[in-house]
């Protein structure tokens, strides 16, 4: 957001001269921030999010278990003191792996979601204003990204992904998801040229590209903000359903996607091995979508609160 | 009318032929049937091992782009090949497509008519009892990785069957083998094996169309159209299910076409969890076993299974809304 | 409080009717203590700018207003309470004892459903008939509503329908069950003048047929003018006059009913001056000033109008009430708000004579075509829109120009025509001595800096996520001029703003303010034409009156020349030195303002002017209106010949032979006289205003 509420150097040499008088107004990002934090959803959704990064990155300093140690003293124990979560049927601890694992989702859900949200901002806004060819092309492509199934070629493409490739899988991840997010932003993008302050700007001289960078994609930001929340968790539960079958993070490295699947064998007599992920893997992605849907509603407050 | 018809057909068979074009070059570059061989103990002599590689059009040692001449050639005739073990693609797939199919049709029609359902009701209470619990449970369903799901609920079942001591879900297949009885004995049974599957399937269909039906309702709660119907003298009641519920189907149906590419993913995690044996079990297995022509088969009826979701869709709308009928 | 003119109890009763919406510190008081009664065949007008509660308090009395919104006072509907009542007993009522037409015509009906089914429903909710009777009864109904082919239209569905034959369904609902009040929100507001003097003549029939009493809440003044016996003047929530049309009208006794009257400009008043517009802004309803809330923008205000809001009382006799403190004052003459206005300085005097200016904008046969399509799912071109056919006319140096005509003659295609700066589809665009269809990229931005253009609505035409100073310094930076900062500084000053507004956003100001910001903007670059397109259509009239004002001062100080592109035609009357008025794509007639409207020639020109109300109610009754049948045909398939001819009273007045010569001759526009031209081949000249 901050892109859009931060002053250019000239404004601001204006405001702080003697004859402009800065007028405290509350700007655009606080108003939104205000009305985020104001939901029951936003900052629940806020503060399970920040809990969870904290525990995934900084839980593992203080913990004494590594995720490759292995505990030959305990297998498959329950939880206990020494070891939070339990162990595995490898002696390995339970939440050190879960750490690891999470940190893993999250980081390839956030950059997965960053990457194809600019994606289809980009490809949309560019297709919904030029039209004519860019638009027929780009279109084409989003619509054979839609038609490929996206799970087989990122399956078939898994062996690529082991041995540390894994920003390739976030890449991968990215490229599967703008395309509905690009064909809504299309056509926003067809009605926000029909807007007044977009002819406003043509009929100026204003550059084309320019016009796209400065007006069109700052005014479809809401949805993109929503769009990359929502891609987030979009990108964790790809992500998980990969792994699940070992088409996503490959060993040594664990995800949460991974650590399920093994649980998930061992579920019924040793619970802790599959509810520990499984349940941090739900409220991470819940803490996502509550935070979207809040965010939702504080750029758009006449949606849903006022009627 | 017909050009029309005929320039979108064109454009989604093109679709299709890259698709699957993309899928069989993408596969074939990527799998290694070459392996399967190497793992067997003792490992059969490499000459025997390039003539079966070279008869089932698998040899890595020829090039891509020959290997994808030749199986172009052969699929322009309506044959996608053998399987590494030497079986048509063919027969396993029609059979397989069937039990997709059943699967794929009922939790759409449960997902949607129920997520419809919902969604409208939560919107006309909205803040009530309903709508925030359909809310909160929409939310949650939406977390959960349909991998996880099915998971959970198997968990569930086991446990439900221990504490009644019965076997009332069943979790493997679709029928029991070698069951003896009736047809009703039978249907009952079908229905045992169906019902976690098909709750797997469409409770995230049915979160997802929930919320979005509630947004579009209360688009048109407040509609013009909606106040002119009550101003007539309609109970509210009726002004909603006749001019608003019926108006806010129609993005709905838009929506489907969406939600197809999804239902395709979570039927492939639903039927290899719950081992029944369609087409998406395959084409995980296919994987597994580098099995190059069924990936580039299932990616084609994937390819084709959109586009028809997405023609479906399209024409239902039409059928809805007079405004973009031909007119 | 009898009324001698319309004897007989009354059928609608509002009594202290008050709307709420919210609660706590942020509630906010939409409506507060209203109270009005009509009897049966009365029409009573209820006026009031937009945030004045007057449609909230006629949905509180429909009972149609959403749950959260808290409603107290009174209705009684022939005696009945209706406040209160359930679902089940309000839905016996609408429809039946009590019906509504809405604003906006287009979004009023169910999409999805046939229009005669639609008003068949309307019949079968309260009445035991059967399908076909009702069926029957609904292509009867519009039938009296004036929709031609009734049984066949009835069968369309409403988007095939025109705004104005949308109203008409909606009013044919209305009366379907023979109400005893009809309730109609601006039924006019989103529809063109000759198409509002239709449906106005439609209700007047409808309210004859049914004897309905009519509560008509508008915003403009000239429809109250001829329609209404009583008129209520509504101002943040509450009614602050009340009195016979004439009354009102002719001896108003509140300020904010003077100043409303004050700032209308008068299609029948050809002098210059300038408007005078009632100063600020309404006030917000979440925060309303302590005592009159109209006290901060009065003129006559003194300190004990702060201490407490003054109650509607009876001034001149028990049924003229006004809510100010000093009424009393206004009615003997005391004090009157004419407020002493600069004159704009004088432009006219030395000017040279029009023929010896330069030309600013030349358009020469001026043809722009797009294709038409059908389906949104399976797209097909069906035809040829022919926007803009053969238009022609010039701007010369420091005038301006109306352009004016209803929504589809083509006038806004015109003017982005001639922004694109692009080669035309046919016919010359020549700015400033420059023909735009060769222009070079170089030649182009210099031409768009002499060239500049304002839009209509203030709430679109600027950016919501830059600040002012971003978008005035947006022009400024695409053409390459360093240091933006003083020039915004300047412009904010030369549009009456402060410069400490640069650092907030469009959201901040109100309409009229934002306008304002639009025009700084159109100035940056210190242009020599500007490009103004329905500038003041969005805004309410006492908004309107200071951009006008603006407008015509900056032009006097700048050297401006104005292209006016406008449906208001008594603003262009205020505005412009000529007028060009456009049907169907080409040019009816043109020429200097005063000569357009005191002699129009061609007969649209007349059937327009003679459509649009005045705020005066004796002239108003007096009027006669030349109504015109029908719709405006498609423009993908225009009449031969002349394109007027189908909807022309003058075509159906002449004889056989003279007739196949509109059929067969395309009209050019001939002089009648200076540059005065109509494009008729039988014109002759009508008094209508």
């Amino acid at each position: 957001m901050s892109g859009h509420v931060t002053l250019p150097d000239e404004q601001l040499a204006e405001q702080s001269s003697p004859g402009g008088v800065g007028v405290a107004v509350p700007s655009r990002g606080r108003v939104v921030a205000r009305r985020f934090f104001g939901s029951w959803g936003g900052r629940a959704g806020f503060a399970l999010l920040a809990v969870m990064f904290l525990a995934a990155f900084a839980g593992p300093l203080v913990y004494p278990w590594g995720y490759t140690d292995k505990d030959f003293t305990a297998f498959l124990t329950p939880p206990s003191p020494s070891h939070w979560f339990g162990t595995l049927q490898t002696g390995a601890d339970v939440f050190a792996v879960t750490m690891r694992g999470m940190q893993k989702s999250l980081v390839v859900g956030l950059l997965a979601a960053l990457v194809s949200t600019a994606l289809a901002a980009i490809v949309g806004a560019f297709a919904g204003y030029f039209l004519g060819w860019t638009d027929r092309v780009l279109m084409w492509v989003a619509d054979l990204l839609l038609v490929l199934p996206a799970f087989l070629i990122l399956a078939v493409m898994s062996p690529l992904f082991a041995a540390g490739q894994w920003p390739l899988f976030v890449v991968m991840l990215a490229l599967f998801l703008w395309m509905v997010t690009s064909k809504v932003v299309r056509g926003m993008t067809l009605s926000l040229k029909e807007r007044e302050f977009i002819l406003a700007a043509r009929f100026m001289g204003v550059s084309p590209t320019r016009i796209v960078f400065r007006h069109v994609i700052p005014n479809l930001s809401s949805l993109l903000v929503v769009d990359a929340t929502l891609n987030v968790s979009a990108a964790i539960l790809t992500e998980t359903g990969l792994s699940y079958f070992g088409f996503g993070i490959q060993p040594p490295d664990v995800s949460l996607g991974t650590l399920i699947a093994d649980g998930s064998k061992t579920a019924t007599y040793a619970p802790w091995t599959f509810w520990f992920a499984a349940g941090l893997l739900i409220v991470t992605v819940l803490a996502v979508n509550l935070i979207g849907d809040a965010l939702r509603d504080a750029f758009d407050p006449s949606a849903r609160r006022a009627r | 009318m017909a050009g029309f018809l005929a320039r979108r057909l064109i454009n989604y068979v093109a679709l299709i032929v890259v698709a699957t074009s993309l899928a069989y070059m993408l596969a074939a570059s990527a799998l290694d049937p070459r392996s399967n061989y190497e793992a067997r103990r003792p490992p059969p002599p490499p000459a025997v091992v390039d003539a079966r590689l070279d008869e089932l059009n698998l040899n890595n040692k020829t090039p891509v782009f020959q290997r994808y001449l030749r199986w172009s050639w052969s699929v322009l005739h309506g044959d996608f090949g053998k399987t590494t073990v030497g079986d048509p693609v063919n027969a396993d797939l029609a059979r397989r497509a069937g039990v997709t199919l059943r699967l794929i049709l009922v939790g759409l029609i449960v997902g949607s008519v129920a997520g419809v359902l919902g969604g409208a009701l939560a919107a006309v209470w909205q803040y009530g009892w309903f709508d925030r619990l359909t809310t909160a449970a929409s939310f949650l369903v939406l977390a959960v990785p349909t991998v996880v799901l099915a998971n959970m609920l198997i968990i569930g079942a086991v446990w439900f069957n221990d504490l009644v001591g019965a076997q009332i879900f069943l979790v493997s297949g679709e029928t029991t083998p070698g069951l003896e009885g009736g047809f009703l004995r039978g249907a009952a049974d079908r229905a045992q094996h169906l019902l976690l599957p098909t709750l797997s399937l469409s409770l995230g269909l049915i979160a997802v169309y929930s919320r979005y039906q509630r947004n579009m309702m209360l688009d048109v709660l407040g509609a013009d159209f909606v106040r002119t119907a009550r101003a007539k003298g309609l109970r509210r009641s009726t002004a909603l299910t006749k001019h608003a519920l019926r108006t806010a189907l129609i993005p709905a149906v838009t929506y489907f076409a969406f939600t197809f590419g999804a239902l395709i993913v979570g039927t492939t995690f639903t039927e290899k969890i719950f081992g029944w044996h369609g087409l998406g079990e395959q084409l995980i297995n296919s994987i597994f076993t580098n099995d190059v022509n069924t990936v580039a088969a299932i990616s084609c009826l994937a390819a084709f299974g959109v586009l028809v979701a997405a023609l479906a869709s399209d024409l239902m709308q039409a059928a809805l809304d007079p405004r973009v009928r031909v007119g | 409080m009898s009324d001698p003119t319309h004897p007989g109890a009354p059928v609608l009763e509002v009594a202290d009717l008050s709307v709420t919406f919210g609660s706590g510190p942020s509630a906010v008081r939409a409506v507060r203590g209203l109270n009005y009664e009509v009897r049966p065949g009365e029409v009573l007008g209820i006026v009031g700018e937009s945030g004045s509660g007057k449609s909230v308090a006629s949905m509180a009395v429909m009972g149609l207003l959403p749950p959260h919104a808290r409603v107290s006072g009174s209705v009684k509907l022939l005696g009945t309470e209706l406040l209160g009542a359930s679902d089940k007993r309000l839905a016996a009522f609408r429809g039946r004892t009590i019906s509504m037409v809405f604003q906006d015509p287009l979004s009023a009906l169910t999409p999805v459903y046939r229009v005669g089914d639609q008003i068949a429903e309307a019949l079968t909710v309260h009445q035991d008939l059967t399908r076909a009777e009702a069926r029957k009864r609904a292509v009867e109904l519009l039938d009296l509503v004036g929709i031609p082919h009734p049984a066949e239209r009835a069968t369309a569905f409403p988007h095939e329908f025109s705004g104005g034959m949308r109203q008409r369904a909606v009013i044919a609902m209305a009366i379907a069950n023979d109400p005893d009040v009809i309730i109609c929100d601006e039924p006019t507001t989103a529809l063109d003048v000759t198409i509002q003097a239709q449906v106005l003549d439609v209700l007047r029939k409808a309210q004859r047929e049914t004897g309905a009493a009519i509560v008509m809440i508008t915003h403009d003044l000239g429809v109250v003018a001829g329609f209404v016996d009583r008129v209520l003047v509504m101002y943040a929530g509450r009614p602050v006059e009340i009195g016979s049309v004439d009354e009102v009208y002719y001896h108003p006794l509140m300020p904010y009913t003077m100043g409303l009257l004050g700032s209308v400009p008068r299609l029948d008043q050809g002098e210059r001056g300038r408007l005078t517009p009632i100063d600020g802004n309404p006030p917000s309803p979440a925060a309303l000033p302590p005592g009159c809330p109209f006290e901060p923008r009065c003129r006559l205000a003194v300190p004990e109008c702060r201490l407490a809001e003054p109650p509607l009382r009876p001034v001149r006799h028990s049924r003229h009430l006004a809510a100010c403190i000093r009424a009393g004052e206004i009615e003997r003459g005391v004090v009157t708000t004419v407020p002493k206005l600069p004159e704009i300085p004088e432009e006219g005097e030395e000017r040279p004579p029009r023929e010896s200016r330069r030309v600013v904008l030349g358009v020469e046969d001026l043809v722009k075509h797009y294709p038409l399509t059908r389906g949104a799912v399976f797209k097909r071109r069906v035809g040829t829109v022919e926007a803009v056919a053969g238009v022609s006319f010039d701007l010369r140096e420091g005038e301006t120009l109306g352009l004016v005509g209803e929504s589809g003659c083509g006038k806004t295609t015109t003017l982005m025509e001639i922004l694109k700066l692009a080669r035309p589809q046919g016919g010359r665009v020549v700015v400033l001595g420059r023909d735009i269809s060769g222009l070079v990229a170089a030649d182009r931005m210099s031409v768009r800096r002499d060239m500049q253009v304002v839009f209509q609505d203030p709430m679109s035409s600027l950016d919501p996520r830059m600040t002012v100073y971003d978008i005035l310094a947006e022009p400024l930076r695409a053409h390459r001029v360093r240091e933006p900062g003083p020039r915004v500084r300047d412009l904010l000053r030369l549009v009456g703003l402060e410069p400490e507004h640069a650092a907030r956003y469009p959201q901040d100001f109100s309409g009229g303010q934002r306008q304002r910001i639009g025009i700084a903007r159109a100035l940056a670059l210190e242009p020599r034409l500007v490009v103004l397109d329905e500038p003041v259509s969005a805004l309410d009239v006492s908004i309107q009156a200071g951009v006008i004002n603006l407008l015509e001062e900056l032009k006097a100080r700048l050297g401006l020349s104005y292209l006016f592109v406008a449906h208001d035609l008594s603003v262009v009357r205020h505005i412009a030195d000529r007028v060009a008025v456009m049907y169907l794509g080409r040019i009816a007639e043109v020429g200097q303002v005063d000569r357009v409207y005191d002699t129009p020639m061609h007969p649209y020109t007349q059937a327009l002017l003679s459509a649009v109300p005045l705020p005066d109610p004796v002239v108003e009754r007096a009027r006669r209106r030349i109504l015109l049948e029908g719709d405006l045909p498609s423009p993908a398939d225009p009449p031969s010949g002349c394109r007027f001819r189908t909807r022309c009273p003058l075509y159906k007045a002449i004889g056989e032979t003279e007739r196949l010569r509109c059929v067969h001759e395309e009209p050019r526009v001939r002089p009648m006289g200076g540059d005065h031209g109509a494009a008729c081949h039988y014109a002759e000249s009508l008094d209508v205003v």
